[in-house]
């Protein structure tokens, strides 16, 4: 029931060394993937080649990495309105992503869900739920699925710091805590709900001491620093397999883009943005990599390389993807 | 074959299925408490003892446990999550709403929510906010099943088939029909016994039912203004008026083959439903006629409802509130007229 609250400059070059050299290289991979990804469907939107609305993540890739490298593949996430980063992380193809964005019947919802309810159940990620808190009584419930069954599996239940003032939140927290769920509660508080920023909206602004008055673990962790994210969620995991769940983690990290749409992001200082530009989660991780020798510049780029052949295909295969018909419109309504 | 309330049809009923499937299990307030009710119209009493690891007993948080019952059910669970009192879906409407109509339709068929709700609704001396017909609310979602049980044999049947069902489904009971015992009987409590067959037996979900025929007048009605469109028959039947009772049953989707069948015939309706007539479930079963049937109307259909106003406490207000046998038998003698 303590709550730890690491620097969030804290580095993780000496934490590097403790994990396999080609597994540090595809997480920097994954983070590369969320970013270009996240880019240029920006700019499809933008360019109004893509429709419906964006809600997106430049800035967070590490928690979403982070999280999803210390889960199992039968493990589950819920995802919120921002989930594209964490289906990537979770598994989901850039191109059934870029397919459901364009609307096509090959995406990993028929286009039928949308930027704000990607997911696929076969890989372990929940449509994303797209009203405010509502997947975190969703996730209690898939945990006491797997603990009335026995299984060992996990939910990580994404949220973000606006939703940790919606009732469902402490409903959902709450019975997770008495029944000693399997969650792990994973809080991206990039400080702003929409355009409130936290302080406008919570006394305390420090989320994860809320897991005490619950009876639970609640740590917060440099949610820019992809290992320490993972090494917290996989401590966090298994405690939840150990049957001491849930656990709290609060990842603090920053938005570098919009809420959505055309959002320019006046609310946010300039200082403020400037000084989490210098905490850039890809940045500062290919800097650990390249400290700990694992890459030169060289090969990062071509890294970067690789990710942009891999998106530039699935656009190019997206914007031919043949789209629903209007017969699709009255199915999958009931089982 | 035996006689029971719908309380113990449906208590039953929950145990038999749990018996059948390890995946079944209930989640709900005041349920599995020793010494307890079996949640608040005793449906549960007792299961606790069968079923120790499957009766969940829930904090007071129907927004939270309607989620936790959405997500166990996304997990391959098969929950019977309930309510105290039919109000109290209002806060749970956001998981039952957003998360367990759509999930189906938003991840492009692939998630499945076997989901059963129950809620006991009706004016019962409980004032405003334990009182509201709350089907109406519910009819117009898409991917939810509704339907509304008025006899014991119906309640366990369509338990049974709810819980079977790969979607989620509202099932609307009523509280002056459980037949509750004890502690728990209802002052002005109407006979929805019946004869319970002892084996296995199903109701679908889809279908309406004659409860009884007639040629000269179609009234429909569901839960209790079921059990008086059937007195107000028997008493118009003196008068040689001979009306076909249907009780609807499902609403939604609503039945309207066993419903056209009957219009077809009568040329004349009387829709009988307690809560208020402006938006109200009639409502949208008179369109759904006229649209269907409106060649065969002899008459325009006629509502029989309740006064556009929150639920009255004093007796002699809600008495007015909920339609009864003598507005019922009024309505069919003035389209006879």
């Amino acid at each position: 029931m303590t709550t730890s609250h690491t620097s969030p400059n804290a580095s993780s070059a000496t934490a590097a060394s403790a994990h396999d050299p080609a597994f540090l290289l595809e997480l920097y991979r994954r983070l590369v993937l969320i970013r270009q990804f996240e880019d240029r469907v920006k700019f499809l939107f933008l360019e109004g080649s893509m429709p419906g609305t964006i809600h997106q993540c430049q800035g967070q890739e590490a928690t979403a990495v982070g999280v999803c490298a210390a889960l199992a593949p039968d493990d589950f996430i819920t995802s919120t309105f921002r989930g594209h980063g964490h289906a990537i992380a979770k598994g989901l193809s850039v191109q059934e992503l870029m397919d459901e964005l364009f609307g096509a019947s090959t995406g990993c919802c028929r286009g039928k869900g949308g930027s704000m309810h990607v997911g696929n159940l076969a890989k372990g990620m929940v449509p994303g739920i797209a009203i405010v808190a509502g997947g975190i009584p969703l996730a209690a419930g898939m945990s006491l699925a797997f603990k009335l069954r026995g299984s060992r599996q996990v939910t990580a239940c994404f949220f973000g710091d606006g939703a940790v003032a919606e009732g469902a939140f402490h409903e959902g927290v709450n019975m997770a805590a008495i029944w000693s769920l399997p969650v792990i509660f994973v809080c991206e508080n990039n400080l702003y709900g929409a355009s409130t920023r936290v302080d406008l909206v919570m006394r305390n602004p420090r989320i994860s001491d809320r897991a005490a008055s619950y009876g639970f673990r609640g740590e917060t962790v440099d949610g820019n620093d992809v290992l320490a994210v993972l090494e917290a969620t996989r401590r966090a995991a298994e405690e939840c397999r150990a049957g001491h769940g849930p656990v709290l983690l609060e990842l603090l990290t920053y938005r570098r883009t919009g809420h959505s749409r055309r959002d320019p992001c006046n609310y946010q200082p300039k200082d403020e943005r400037e000084a989490w530009a210098t905490r850039d989660p890809i940045e500062r991780f290919a800097e650990v990599l390249r400290e700990a020798g694992l890459a030169d510049a060289a090969a990062l780029a071509r890294i970067h390389a690789a990710v942009d052949a891999e998106i530039t295909q699935a656009i190019e295969q997206a914007r031919r993807a043949p789209q629903p018909t209007i017969a699709d419109l009255t199915t999958d309504v009931f089982a | 074959m035996k006689r029971q309330g719908i309380a113990e049809a449906l208590r039953d009923g929950i145990a038999e299925e749990m018996q059948r499937d390890p995946a079944v299990f209930c989640l709900g307030e005041d349920i599995a408490i020793p010494g307890g009710w079996g949640g608040a119209f005793t449906v549960t009493l007792g299961l606790e003892k069968q079923f120790p690891d499957r009766m969940i007993n829930t904090p007071i948080a129907e927004l939270g446990f309607f989620g936790v019952a959405t997500g166990a059910a996304l997990m391959g669970m098969r929950p019977i999550v309930d309510v105290q009192y039919g109000d109290f879906l209002l806060l749970a409407s956001d998981q039952i709403i957003n998360n367990a109509a759509k999930l189906r339709y938003m991840s492009g068929g692939t998630c499945q929510i076997p989901m059963v709700m129950r809620a006991p609704i009706g004016a019962t001396g409980r004032g405003s906010q334990h009182a509201q017909s709350l089907e109406r609310y519910f009819i117009g979602v898409p991917g939810l099943k509704v339907v509304a049980v008025s006899t014991a044999y119906d309640a366990k049947g369509i338990l049974k088939a709810a819980v079977r069902d790969g979607n989620p489904v509202m099932i609307f009971e009523h509280k002056l029909l459980y037949g509750s015992k004890g502690a728990r009987a209802e002052p002005g409590a109407v006979d929805a016994t019946s004869e319970i067959p002892d084996g296995d037996y199903t109701v679908p979900l889809d279908r309406a039912v004659v409860r009884r025929p007639g040629r000269d007048v179609t009234i429909l009605g569901w839960l209790l203004m079921a059990h008086f469109a059937a007195a107000a028959a028997n008493t118009l039947a003196s008068d040689s008026i001979e009306a076909e009772v249907i009780d609807v049953r499902s609403l939604s989707p609503i039945d309207y083959e066993t419903i056209g069948e009957s219009v077809r015939r009568t040329g004349r309706v009387v829709i009988v439903e307690e809560g208020p007539k402006t938006g109200g479930v009639a409502a949208e079963i008179a369109a759904g006629i006229m649209e269907r049937f409106g060649e065969h109307l002899l008459a325009p259909v006629v509502r029989v409802a309740s006064a556009d106003v929150p639920v009255p406490f004093t007796p002699v207000l809600e008495n007015a509130y909920r339609p009864d046998q003598a507005r019922i038998v009024a309505a069919v003698r003035e389209l006879l007229r």
